[in-house]
């Protein structure tokens, strides 16, 4: 018997519709040009007590950007930056006079009691259309930290680190500074966020954990006592970077950036660094 | 009477060749039904005020060539995963199965137990079930602590198995009584009926819904990457990251679509083979 078979025509439409949700175009507002006008020296400076530099800092005020919460004794990483600043602008040191301001009262807008404020203030595009800031005094590093158990703990090279099991927060600089400089063996874990990592890390589940100098020091000072620092990597990507905060439009907003580019050219605010987070806070350079 | 002296009637070949313009036909309206809404679509689509911008950022050949080596190394993570995750979790959901359909009841406790767990498994959003899994037990410090994407496996395993094991459950009662008691006047005991009158035709029953949640678990798999392991669409992520362009998602999603074909081929293939045995053509 012939069987009869069957031809089936089968058509297919597949339609992929992309919905975007629309996405407002990156905002670039123009470059001031920074011209070092010779209006910078100290008796034509509209500073708020004329001859006098008024800066300003959180309350209270953390290791080792500040020490003891004493902004006044010129220790620790941006007590030394604040008086740098303040001698090149040709304030003494009696001349300047500390206030106490909250970080988010700061970066609003408004009215300022301060001539400028140093605590942390990551440059960036939205907070530049509320204040003014300097050029940037500080690159944010990537740092090493691990468990004191671990076996990297207490490592000094790159080359060291060959053999760890790294982890770092997805889509971050920490990623890169574990792909691009540390390049480890295996494979580096990623996390969907830090809490996570600090989870992995904690369990033993990775050798060590990379993220900013802020959060290294944020983390080994309060959340996981038993970890440390084992140092900080060489700059890699485009990392994050720290301004004075200055009122919007401020007129001391050019003599500060040019104080801060002079330090940064004399090489000043590198030794700093140095001192003051490698040193003294025990975030040594691996190399 | 064989099939060469078989001389068709004038009748029987005027039928086939009505059937062969038929087909023809209905060959040529389905291309043109589909060249039309294809057209269609192209033009809606390339035709949007902000076709450009999307190109440009889901659709960028260069980046798509750059990311694809590591969204292929991630997604060789998936298959492995996928491969050792079906087979646990089906083994692991027809036990539970069997286990839930036992007679008697000398056997309450085992069936509630296998009851508690479908319930419990199918329940538990399958995120937090990894999270559980990964990043808690190891924090018990145990001797012998396997690695995370075993436990992340583990955790696929159990939230699949849930499915699976009511999948399977449906097979099995959907098995008509009489064929139950047909083998057990046969002398068949319990255990014998199962293995070769039950499971048999209940698998066979199934096999189209059991396939369908492996090609789930197929794009569930790479959720185990939130506990490190970098799988396609982590890669793809980063890729993301460091371009500022979502093209390694489209490639990532591609691949996925590729992988996904043979399964899907083989399920329908399975489901029309089931449909012909059943209206005996």
């Amino acid at each position: 018997m012939a069987s009869s078979s069957r031809l089936l025509a089968l058509t297919l439409a597949g339609a992929v519709v992309v919905a975007t949700a629309g996405c407002a175009p990156e905002e670039k507002g123009p470059t001031p040009t920074i011209t070092a006008s010779p209006s910078c020296a100290k008796d034509s400076l509209p500073t708020r007590t004329p001859g006098k530099l008024t800066i300003a800092t959180d309350q209270p005020a953390y290791e080792p950007w500040f020490s003891d919460d004493k902004p006044d004794n010129g220790a620790g990483f941006e007590s030394a930056v604040a008086y740098a600043v303040a001698e090149k602008l040709g304030y003494a040191r009696a001349d300047v006079t500390w206030a106490r301001v909250k970080f988010d009262t700061a970066i609003a807008p408004g009215p300022k009691t301060f001539d400028f404020d140093i605590n942390q203030f990551s440059i960036t595009e939205e907070r530049k259309q509320a204040v003014d800031f300097s050029a940037p005094y500080y690159l944010v590093r990537q740092t090493v930290i691990a468990l004191k158990s671990s076996k990297i703990a207490g490592r000094t090279s790159l080359a060291d680190l060959r053999d760890a099991r790294l982890g770092a927060q997805v889509g971050t600089t920490s990623y890169q500074a574990i792909t691009d400089v540390i390049k480890p063996t295996a494979k580096p874990q990623v996390y969907n966020s830090n809490d996570d990592a600090k989870k992995a890390l904690q369990n033993g589940q990775l050798d060590g954990l990379v993220v900013d100098l802020p959060t290294a020091f944020y983390i080994t000072g309060a959340e996981i006592t038993d970890a440390v620092i084992v140092g900080q990597v060489p700059q890699v990507g485009t990392p994050e970077a720290f301004g004075l905060l200055l009122d919007k439009n401020s007129p001391l907003t050019s003599c500060v950036t040019g104080a801060v580019g002079q330090l940064t050219e004399a090489g000043t605010l590198k030794q700093l660094e140095e001192k003051w987070l490698a040193q003294v806070a025990g975030a040594a350079e691996l190399r | 009477m064989t099939l060469l002296d078989h001389v068709p009637s004038e009748a029987q070949l005027r039928r086939s060749a009505y059937r062969r313009r038929q087909t023809v036909y209905s060959v040529l309206v389905a291309a043109v039904s589909t060249a039309a809404l294809g057209t269609l679509l192209v033009v809606a689509v390339t035709g949007a005020p902000g076709w450009d911008r999307v190109r440009q950022s889901f659709l960028d050949p260069a980046i798509a060539r750059d990311a694809l080596p590591a969204v292929l190394s991630g997604l060789w993570l998936n298959v492995r995963l996928l491969v050792c995750c079906a087979v646990g979790a089906l083994v692991l959901g027809l036990v539970v199965a069997v286990l839930r359909t036992l007679r008697g009841p000398i056997f309450f406790p085992v069936r509630a137990l296998a009851a508690g767990y479908t319930y419990t498994f199918r329940g538990l959003p399958l995120i937090i079930v990894l999270y559980l899994l990964t990043l808690g037990v190891p924090g018990l410090r145990l001797q012998g602590m396997p690695p995370v994407l075993v436990l992340g496996g583990l955790a696929l395993v159990l939230t699949y198995g849930g499915y699976l094991a009511e999948v399977f459950r449906a097979g099995i009662e959907s098995v008509h009584p009489s064929q139950l008691a047909a083998a057990r006047s046969l002398g068949l005991t319990y255990r014998q009926t199962m293995r070769h009158v039950v499971l048999p035709q209940a698998v066979r029953r199934v096999a189209p819904p059991l396939l369908n949640d492996v090609v789930a678990l197929q794009k569930d798999v790479g959720l185990v990457s939130l506990a490190g392991p970098i799988d396609a669409v982590r890669a793809a992520q980063i890729a993301t990251a460091q371009s500022f362009n979502y093209t390694p998602y489209i490639v990532a999603g591609v691949l996925f679509v590729l992988l996904a074909i043979p399964l899907i081929a083989v399920t329908d293939w399975v489901t029309l083979r089931a449909a012909r045995r059943q209206s005996g053509g």
